[in-house]
């Protein structure tokens, strides 16, 4: 299966991956964009980051299937409080880490 | 001299704030190498995907393409569509790169990730932070994949990375990265709008594209509150 075509392929992904990351730092970095653009892309990180999580810990498999009580949520649960309560980062991963590695301990 | 603590202040900066993230690509790039390993490729050929796309979910998918033995076009067009998303983080970060000079752009555009976006974002809304400092999360975090991946590549199925609950340190770092967001209720509307309408659009659709119609959608309805409350 490796042959030269494994080299184009891993070239190309290179390509369209970075033209993405590369145009909007590139183009709209420095300018004046009009304010409601500005609000937009303000919100954008909660939504992005929203759109990256709740998918992960509700639903299995793709398209897949929902379920609210995998090991995950149980997990995001105390972990969220601990967030907001704390606003540290390092405590934050911890907690998640430790209850998430104690619940595959007690079930496994 | 004060260059070169300046330099190190950067850099130890940066190294502080990627570790969680850091942390997050071990047990995933593990699992990654041994996957393409047994997809046949060498430990190198895995590190040179995790250098030149340095994406995660859409290697994954590529090895799997690979392995059903589908073709270089569609192997890349579907790399295209799975990282259109960083089309958004890119341009929510150009607001804050404004007097950057085109080589560091550069640099920076190839380490924009889903995770190195998330820990940049916060630091910059936070207003103490550069692109100095967010080139050197980016970088060790990209060394921190390839590394990963090659171990995996080299012997994975010896390695156990599920431990210490390893798989859970990137949601753990995404919860509160996104609890920083958090500022105010046009915020707290946008990510229940973002993230509810992501699972139910991830439901119906196949690939990934939910999480850029989703975020789009959400991002658009918190505008409009904002307008219509104004």
């Amino acid at each position: 299966m490796i042959e030269r075509e494994y080299y184009y392929i891993v070239l190309g992904m290179g390509f369209v991956t970075f033209i993405p990351r590369l145009l909007p730092v590139y183009f709209l970095s420095g300018r004046t964009l009009p304010r409601w653009f500005i609000e937009w892309l303000d919100l954008i990180p909660a939504a992005v980051l929203s759109a990256l999580l709740l998918p992960a810990l509700v639903k299995t498999g793709t398209p897949g299937t929902f379920s609210l009580y995998s090991p995950g949520m149980i997990v995001a649960v105390p972990t969220f409080l601990v967030a907001v309560k704390t606003k540290s980062l390092g405590g934050t991963v911890v907690t998640g880490m430790g209850l998430y590695w104690l619940l595959d301990i007690i079930f496994k | 001299m004060s260059d070169k603590n300046n330099a190190r202040g950067y850099l130890s900066a940066g190294l502080m704030a990627s570790g969680p993230v850091c942390l997050g690509y071990i047990p995933i790039g593990i699992a990654f190498g041994v996957l393409a390993q047994k997809a046949g490729l060498s430990p190198l050929e895995t590190g040179l995907m995790s250098l030149m796309v340095f994406a995660g979910s859409s290697q994954f998918i590529a090895i799997s393409m690979l392995s059903a033995g589908a073709g270089a076009v569609s192997i890349i067009a579907t790399t295209f569509v799975v990282n259109l998303r960083h089309l958004l983080m890119s341009s929510s970060l150009a607001l804050f790169l404004g007097s950057s000079g085109r080589k560091k752009l550069f640099a920076f555009a190839y380490g924009i990730t889903d995770e190195s976006f998330a820990v940049n974002i916060s630091k910059f809304k936070n207003g103490d932070w550069d692109i100095n400092r967010a080139l050197a999360v980016n970088f060790s975090a990209n060394i921190m994949w390839i590394l990963s991946t090659v171990a995996g590549g080299y012997g994975g199925q010896f390695i156990k990375p599920h431990s210490f609950g390893m798989d859970y340190a990137l949601i753990a770092m995404f919860i509160c990265l996104l609890v920083f967001q958090l500022k105010g209720r046009v915020y707290v509307f946008t990510a229940l709008v973002g993230g509810i309408s992501a699972v139910l659009l991830s439901l119906c659709l196949s690939g990934n594209s939910y999480i850029i119609i989703a975020s789009v959608f959400a991002a658009g309805a918190g505008v409009f509150i904002k307008k219509i409350r104004r």
